[in-house]
């Protein structure tokens, strides 16, 4: 694919404009293009642009927010087409993602699986006030690779030792991993309940978890075996 | 709206004026220069050994004479100083003789090399719209001190300069310096660069240096700023009125001097009054009741309708520490919301004794703050907050809103590092590092990133022959400060 409309795919992700990347993905297709070419070549790389910038303070949330916007809104056009041709975009790994119970607070959690979203992850939002099993059950009916447990508040952040529990009990570890984050949560804390790892932020969570992915593909194929 | 302080209600202010104008008749003012006298005789004041008595019509008259507003300009050309209204601006302190060591925390005499490196930490913050002459170089020769250290904020910076001359010879050789960096007089008088700081001696003295100063800042068209400094219980009336009745009288006898030198010359009402601190004989800068005397003679300029300037965001700390942000950020945001055009301070400890590149950095943030304050609060969308519940409903989801993406950049104000908003999660087995540990990382980065100002050829070569000019006078081997024009690639 030519260089100009990848660097216009890429532009439109950073730009955080949804028009123009979904007008960019249907030239995409229109016109013949390769549309995996398209997603890693064209929009993916924005995101990581702005994950780099979000990292460096030239860029907000809502600067993220609208980026992520913009990359479902490729995406919408890019991937029923890729069904058509008997393709599929890469999972970046399947999340299960959630707030723990007796927690409604949902906008830390929302934005990191947005985020996800924009970076090939399947997310499975549980939403807020999750029971403990549930994050077990889900993680086990969609094969998750990571459960994220989000908890604002001092008292709820407890249950994210009950969720751990939970998935051990349902045999699922250390294949499916976890990740913990939300106000009080500390890195200690998470090594104290035996989270695999903790996200200071949502782009943080994300880096962790693709992060995660990596180490997850160099496990023993037993150890990943579904 | 724009929030406003003001201390002085209007009964206030006029008890205020009907004093320091009877003050300037009776017991009058002294004037030390024969010219500055001349001048206020021939427009009618009586002078009689050394006193002028000033009648309040010829000062009131003067008063109008005196421009509203004025621009200073960078050497680009481009107006970056708005002396007038409530526009708000900061400048670091000025004529610092000590630089507080980072390493060690004690205080050692200033040389070029720490000017240099304060003009380029100043440089690189746009919060400070203005350079000062912020050191006094022990490695100059104190007959050169005032000249030398202009001609290096001139070699260094591109921004305006807050300056202002030790001696008569000396002012001349300044005004060179900047008819140098204009191109030509005529130039310097259009788009002036540099504000001199002219102080009287309280009380009400307008000593030979000093009238000189203005008669001849007023004739070579470069902004002359007022700067009277009653210190109250000492050499001003104790009580805070009694004190800016003195600064209103000085200020008033050293506008009308200058404005009979040359009606319509630009002029700044400024200051830097403190209380006397009873119990040390100190002049603590940090003081709320000197923060309150800097308000309220800002407060009576305004009412004339001139362009402002205050002493503030400097501490009577000794170290970059609680106290130093306590009291600079204080004042930071009292004279911000005060609207006086220039504020003068930063960066400065120990009462006005100690400069610091580690507090300069840290009041900048203070700064940002107060700056953002004085902007209050805006209706920037249509219906203030329907509308976007319009789209989000009870979900809640603001952060997606592109009012949300439009807008957050000037609602909010982002800080730079010095600011630790971070959340303990990921450092929670490491050391923190305090403000001044940042500080320091912060000044080493501006540093690093500072580029020499764009000085012209011929604009070197003019500065460098003045300068050659005077240091050879006094037997100065070398210009120092100047060989570091370059990045410091070792910081």
């Amino acid at each position: 694919m030519n260089e100009p409309i990848l660097q216009a795919m890429r532009q439109s992700i950073i730009d955080g404009a949804p028009e123009t990347a979904l007008a960019l993905a249907q030239t995409a297709l229109t016109n013949g293009l390769d549309l995996l070419d398209a997603i890693h070549h064209g929009f993916v790389p924005g995101m990581h642009q702005v994950g780099e910038q979000f990292a460096q303070h030239t860029m907000f949330l809502p600067d993220m927010m609208a980026s992520a916007e913009a990359m479902r809104a490729a995406m919408q056009v890019l991937e029923p087409a890729l069904k058509k041709q008997g393709a599929e975009r890469p999972v970046a790994g399947t999340v299960v993602l959630g707030t723990t119970q007796g927690d409604i607070h949902e906008i830390g959690k929302t934005l990191v699986g947005t985020l996800l979203t924009a970076h090939g992850f399947k997310v499975y939002d549980l939403g807020v006030d999750v029971p403990s099993d549930k994050f077990a059950t889900t993680a086990l009916e969609v094969g998750a690779d990571i459960v994220g447990v989000s908890a604002l508040l001092t008292t709820t952040m407890r249950g994210q030792r009950n969720v751990i529990a939970a998935i051990e009990r349902q045999g699922l570890r250390p294949r499916v991993k976890i990740v913990v984050g939300g106000a009080p949560v500390t890195r200690r804390w998470a090594e104290e309940i035996g989270a695999d790892g903790y996200g200071k932020d949502a782009a943080a969570a994300v880096t962790l978890m693709k992060s995660l992915m990596r180490t997850r593909e160099l496990l023993p194929a037993d150890a990943r075996a579904d | 709206m724009k929030p406003k302080l003001e201390l002085l209600d209007r009964t206030l202010l006029d008890r205020i004026l009907r004093e320091a104008f009877t003050l300037i008749m009776e017991p009058g003012v002294k004037v030390g220069d024969p010219e500055a006298a001349r001048v206020l005789l021939s427009a009618g004041a009586r002078v009689e050994d050394g006193v002028a008595h000033i009648p309040e019509s010829l000062a009131r008259r003067a008063l109008e004479s005196a421009p509203r507003e004025f621009f200073l300009y960078d050497r680009a050309g481009h107006k970056a100083v708005h002396y007038g209204g409530d526009d708000v601006h900061f400048d670091p302190g000025s004529s610092c003789l000590n630089m507080l060591d980072a390493d060690t925390l004690c205080p050692r005499l200033a040389q070029t090399a720490d000017l240099v490196a304060l003009i380029q930490v100043t440089e690189m913050l746009p919060h400070y719209a203005a350079q000062s002459t912020a050191l006094v170089c022990s490695d100059v020769p104190s007959e050169i001190g005032d000249f030398y250290r202009l001609f290096l904020v001139l070699w260094h910076s591109s921004k305006p300069i807050v300056t202002g001359a030790f001696s008569g010879p000396t002012l001349q050789a300044m005004i060179d310096l900047l008819i140098a960096d204009s191109g030509n007089s005529a130039a310097l008088k259009e788009k002036p660069r540099a504000v001199f700081d002219v102080c009287p001696s309280p009380p009400l003295n307008w000593t030979d240096f000093a009238a000189y100063n203005l008669v001849t800042l007023a004739r070579a068209g470069v902004p002359a700023e007022l700067i009277s400094m009653p210190l109250a219980g000492a050499t001003g009336p104790v009580t805070l009125a009694g004190s800016v009745v003195q600064h209103a009288a000085e200020s008033i006898s050293g506008l009308t001097i200058h404005q009979l030198a040359e009606p319509g010359a630009p002029i700044v009402w400024g200051g830097a009054p403190a209380i006397f601190d009873m119990s040390s004989g100190s002049a603590p800068m940090g003081a709320i009741e000197t923060v309150m005397l800097d308000l309220a003679c800002a407060q009576v300029g305004k009412y004339f309708g001139l362009p402002t300037h205050a002493y503030l965001v400097a501490s009577d700390s000794k170290l970059v520490d609680a106290q130093a942000a306590m009291e600079s950020s204080m004042s930071a945001v009292l004279g911000a919301l005060a609207g006086i055009n220039m504020i003068s301070g930063a960066g400065m400890l120990d009462s006005l004794a100690c400069h610091s590149l580690e507090k300069l950095v840290i009041d900048a943030e203070a700064i940002a703050s107060a700056q953002r304050l004085a902007r209050g609060i805006e209706a920037r969308t249509e219906t203030l907050a329907l509308g976007m519940f319009s789209q989000t409903g009870l979900h809640g989801d603001f952060l997606k809103l592109k009012e949300t993406r439009a807008l957050f950049r000037c609602e909010q104000h982002f800080p730079s590092t010095i600011i630790d908003r971070s959340s303990r999660g990921e450092n929670d087995d490491e050391a923190l590092h305090d403000t001044f540990s940042r500080a320091r990382q912060r000044v080493r980065e501006l540093r690093s990133s500072y580029s020499p100002a764009a000085l012209s050829a011929e604009t070197r070569s003019r500065l460098l022959g003045i300068a050659v000019r005077e240091t050879s006078l006094v037997g100065l081997a070398g210009l120092p400060g100047i060989e570091q024009a370059a990045p410091f690639p070792g910081i």
